[in-house]
């Protein structure tokens, strides 16, 4: 082929100096092999995180009180925010208002530890229904029985506790009937969750539940909740069961704007949504700080291929003698140029498969982090696209150069 | 008819500070068929001469015509073409790609014409035979000897047939024995009818052409 021959004669020099074409391709390589890396582990983290979120359940939607927050300024206003209390879950609670209502539990939030016969462990101490637990996030009892809305209301002192607490605690001994100590308080323990591990953000092992108005009775917890978990009976009613809440709690508060609202309505869909986001936001900013090493790559290539040109004035004028068009010499130029350029692309694109490969396997076997390993074919797609770009902008100026050269001073040079 | 009609033609050189002329007015016919050579001291213009004959350098003023076409009309991608097509080059340095072989070195004005890839070869292997060269087809161009470097450089001139082949200094590198064999291709292919104009300052080769020039301080002395 005529595209090979062209190819042959001119890749020569390239070829002929192999170490400085190398260098010159590794700010290229560099570039790229970082932009493949980012994206693959931003594509991880994504799943892993949308892997975390999917535990909630599709059926589940958490008020939270404050409005929703668009920045960290907004978080605190969440905290501090009392406008979830007694008064709002009746509200939701009520027959027929809440569309597919199948439960709606509050949550307060307790510090302190647990102690059993000088055993103590800092647990997470939530005051939740425990049914309603086990049945959002599809759980078992290893052991005991759990605890629901009778006993919230009779503010019973009971417990069902996380699998490592248990273990802390108790050891091998069963621990079903036992009275632990919550910050010093006396509760019975009545069932003990099978292990789970972490499920959306916290660890359900590290869990000690008791009924929330005990946790307010008894453990100083905060009259107003931190969340007020509702489930309804099928996915699709998640949107309907969203809309009915917020109607409910603006009516409850006299709002007339949403932009007022004390409160928000989260789904997992929407959180999921938030989160890739986030990380996509996030990763397209890395890759833009990256490219500007591609900027510094493609400077070094035109550096070289002026090197070049001036090192083959004689070839340049011969080229011409024998009947060479200046678009000939551009073009041959251009093509060195995108050449050099794409196999820095290509292998940066290898160097950046194999670092991503080596740091998923670090992140799941070395840190224990169930990660996948995302194969960025966009990354790579575009990587291939960007590589011969860079060498088309760098690459033109010193084909330009050698395409001007006159062919009497090409074959004079010496 | 005249391949070739030089009309007052001469070149200034203004790179310096002080425009250098190297040619004061030249008016030369070459006839089809020809076996001129050029003669003349190192700077005298006989360089510069050969350069605008081959439509590398374009005159200061006068008029070339060339096939009784004027060449100042031409277009750079014109000139290129007649360049290309009917005219071979062969150069005192040669100016061979080093690490490309012979047949692969004589193929290279075939990049730059219309010719189809796969009468490449043929071509190129006639063009080879022509000067001797056929059993180092595939030797590289920087294993080869002076003599065979210069060889080759006419195999390149002549693979696509031109009318004319200009040589400048063609065994000035050489020793006299390669020189001389050399100068035996150039004659045998003025008897198949090319015209041949060759720049020499050497008087023993000049005498193997039918008709030398002179040129001294940019003019012509028959």
């Amino acid at each position: 082929m005529k595209v090979y021959y062209l190819l042959k004669t001119s890749l020569l020099s390239l070829a002929a100096h192999k170490f400085r074409s190398f260098l010159t391709i590794l700010g290229i390589l560099i570039g790229i092999s970082s932009i493949v890396l980012i994206s693959a582990l931003g594509k991880g983290a994504q799943e892993l995180i949308v892997q975390e979120l999917s535990g909630l359940g599709a059926e589940t939607l958490i008020v939270r009180p404050g409005k929703e927050p668009k920045g960290p300024s907004d978080f605190a206003q969440v905290l501090f925010s009392n406008s979830l209390k007694e008064r709002e879950l009746k509200a939701i609670r009520r027959e027929g208002a809440v569309t597919g209502l199948v439960l709606a539990e509050p949550e307060v939030i307790v510090t302190g530890s647990v102690a059993y016969k000088g055993e103590t462990f800092r647990p997470l101490i939530v005051g939740f229904s425990a049914e309603a637990m086990i049945d959002i996030l599809k759980m078992k009892l290893s052991e005991g029985k759990p605890f629901g809305e009778k006993e919230a209301k009779e503010r019973k002192r009971v417990a069902v506790i996380g699998w490592r607490v248990k273990k802390e605690l108790f050891g091998n001994l069963s621990a079903v009937g036992k009275v632990i100590k919550i910050n010093g308080k006396n509760f019975k323990v009545v069932g003990v969750l099978e292990p789970r591990g972490r499920v959306i953000f916290f660890d359900v092992d590290d869990l000690v539940l008791v009924p929330y108005t005990s946790a307010q009775a008894y453990l100083g917890a905060t009259k107003h909740f931190q969340s007020i978990i509702v489930k309804v009976s099928s996915p699709n009613l998640v949107n309907e069961a969203k809309e009915d809440i917020e109607k409910i709690l603006r009516n409850l508060h006299n709002i007339k704007d949403p932009e007022e609202d004390d409160f928000h309505v989260r789904t997992q869909k929407g959180l999921v949504q938030q989160v890739e986001n986030i990380i996509s936001y996030f990763t397209v900013f890395l890759v833009l700080v990256v490219a500007i090493s591609l900027v510094v790559g493609g400077i070094g290539v035109m550096n070289i291929m002026l090197v070049s040109v001036t090192e083959r004035t004689k070839e340049i004028g011969l080229r011409k003698a024998l009947g060479a068009k200046q678009s000939d010499i551009l073009k041959q130029f251009l093509l060195e140029a995108v050449i050099l350029t794409t196999l820095g692309g290509i292998l940066g694109i290898i160097t950046g498969l194999v670092l991503a490969l080596l740091g998923s396997w670090l992140l799941s076997k070395v840190l224990g982090i169930v990660w996948t390993f995302v194969f960025p074919l966009k990354a790579m797609l575009l990587s291939v696209i960007i590589s011969s770009l860079v060498g088309i902008v760098f690459g033109i100026y010193p084909a330009i150069q050698a395409s001007q050269k006159d062919p009497i001073e090409a074959l004079r040079h010496e | 008819m005249n391949l070739i009609e030089l009309k007052d033609i001469t070149k200034v050189y203004s790179e310096g500070k002080i425009p250098t002329p190297a040619l004061k007015g030249i008016s030369l016919k070459i006839e089809k068929g020809e076996f001129l050579a050029i003669m003349g001291p190192s700077g005298s213009g006989k360089s510069t001469l050969l350069h605008i004959l081959g439509m590398l350098d374009t005159p200061s003023s006068g008029s070339y015509f060339y096939k009784g076409k004027e060449v100042s009309r031409l277009n750079p991608n014109e000139l290129a073409k007649i360049r290309n097509q009917e005219i071979g080059f062969v150069f005192q340095a040669f100016y061979l790609l080093p690490r490309l072989t012979v047949l692969e070195n004589v193929k290279l004005p075939l990049l730059y014409s219309k010719v189809p890839y796969h009468k490449w070869d043929g071509l190129a292997q006639n063009a080879i035979s022509k000067v001797g060269l056929a059993h180092r087809k595939n030797y590289l161009a920087v294993h080869l000897s002076g003599g065979e470097k210069q060889r080759t450089a006419i195999a390149r001139a002549l693979v696509q047939d031109p009318d004319l082949i200009l040589a400048d200094e063609p065994t000035g590198n050489l020793d006299s024995i390669s020189g001389k064999k050399i100068m035996e291709i150039f004659q045998r292919l003025n008897q198949e009818g090319k015209t041949i104009v060759l720049v020499t300052h050497e008087r023993e080769i000049a005498k193997l052409a039918h008709r030398v020039i002179f040129i001294k301080d940019g003019k012509l002395k028959e």
